[in-house]
């Protein structure tokens, strides 16, 4: 019996289970995965053991940016008594990138207390990246008592309100959005209406074509509304930018990645560099997580955007620390 | 040593006999107990018992802690009677309410 004939191989198509496809499945768990979106539609590649990826339509990008989240320097406790150490790592790992990125966003809670010297230390790490950086606070570094002066008077120049700001890039509209002000009992994080009505004004000027990313601390939309992880006004800012080819909304806050897609807009949550927290309901509270030091760096990392000029697609590639 | 506790006594029998204190603990992310009836004068005094900051706000910015972080406290003497809600600005998930009679 012909048992080629029964079971005819395919080489042409996803349903091959063979040695290479096996291997890029299995780099899935430990390296990491490249989200590549075209049209809003998005696809997955797997990267190698070596985080590297080996798919050319994911590579050919003409430039791209890293984000860094979460760096919380003043932490001392269990989870991770060291972060300064871990945003080293972190900082190398952006310094070590083949090709130097465009940009870097800072997602928010720079700082864990919102104490001077922790801003002061913050800064001078930060200051080694090879790309300016751009930031956006969270809600631990507004925790001074102007409630919030100090990341103001560092941060806050040249932007609007409690810091938010937009700028282009390479044609991608870049927008700063600011949600860690004006908390009010019980409720999830806002933008404000004076914040919401300075966005719909800055994208008169943006064409539906143009690849939007919105950076901002806490997710705009709501991960879990238990533990307060969400924005209350974030669907009218997502409203808004319904009508856009390609939006990519990044945030911090969570400490972990987490993805959704919705028509054209991908939102993706980035690891911090401090400490993990539990996945949404995962633990009885959003508390920080310890996890076995030799695996800690396992669960801190950034993020790296590749976007192509011509059909906009965004690339996120996550990595870890490790 | 006879005069330090004379000191003391001296010190406890001149503070007035309605003053109290009541604490509450700031654990996994709530304030126990959550809902709390006091005398008019009593100090109370939060102490945050988790691993994360929290803070102390009255919804209506009668009172306000700073960023207490682990094994920090913040107290506020209650002196007139009403209902006092409070939140924490950094977990606003975290309610509480303190009520105050004569």
């Amino acid at each position: 019996m012909d048992i080629q004939s029964r079971h005819p191989i395919r080489t042409d198509g996803p349903l091959n289970p063979d040695r290479r496809t096996l291997l890029k499945c299995s780099a899935w768990a430990g390296a990491g995965v490249i989200w590549a979106l075209s049209g809003g539609i998005p696809r997955a590649f797997a990267l190698d053991a070596a985080g590297n990826v080996s798919d050319p339509k994911a590579l050919a990008s003409t430039f791209h940016f890293v984000q860094i989240s979460d760096s919380h320097i003043g932490f001392n406790k269990e989870a991770n008594p060291e972060p300064v150490k871990t945003l080293q790592v972190a900082i190398d790992k952006v310094i070590a990138l083949p090709k130097p990125p465009a940009l870097i966003l800072h997602t928010g809670d720079i700082t864990h207390l919102s104490k001077p010297e922790e801003f002061d230390t913050a800064a001078q790490l930060l200051k080694g990246l090879p790309s300016t950086v751009h930031y956006v606070p969270g809600e631990h570094d507004t925790l001074d008592e102007g409630g919030g002066t100090l990341y103001l008077e560092r941060y806050g120049k040249g932007t609007k309100g409690n810091g938010w700001y937009s700028f282009d890039d390479h044609g991608v509209h870049f927008i700063a959005l600011v949600n860690v002000f004006n908390f009010q009992a019980g409720r999830e994080a806002t933008l404000g209406a004076d914040q919401l009505a300075w966005l719909a004004d800055d994208l008169r000027a943006v064409t539906s074509s143009t690849p939007i990313v919105v950076f901002t601390h806490i997710p705009l939309w709501t991960v879990y509304q238990p533990w307060g992880w969400g924005t209350e006004d974030g669907d009218q800012a997502i409203a808004m930018l319904r009508k856009y080819g390609s939006v990519t909304v990044l945030n911090g806050h969570i400490h972990q990645v987490i993805q959704k897609v919705e028509g054209n807009i991908t939102f993706h949550t980035a690891r911090g560099t401090a400490y993990p927290q539990p996945a949404p309901g995962a633990a009885p509270t959003p508390g920080p997580m310890t996890v076995a030091a030799d695996q800690l760096r396992n669960y801190l990392g950034i993020t790296d955007v590749r976007a192509t000029q011509g059909d906009h697609p965004l690339a996120l590639i996550d990595s870890t620390l490790v | 040593m006879k005069k330090r506790l004379l000191a003391v006594a001296c010190l406890m029998l001149s503070m007035p006999v309605w003053a109290q204190e009541v604490k509450i603990d700031i654990k996994a992310f709530m304030f126990g107990p959550k809902d709390l009836n006091v005398a008019v004068g009593t100090k109370v005094t939060w102490v945050n018992d988790d691993q994360i900051p929290h803070t102390v706000a009255e919804t209506h910015k009668v009172f306000r802690s700073g960023a207490l972080d682990t094994n920090d406290s913040f107290s506020w003497v209650f002196n007139t009677p009403g209902e006092f809600e409070y939140f924490c600005a950094l977990h606003p998930q975290m309610i509480g309410k303190i009520v105050v009679s004569q």
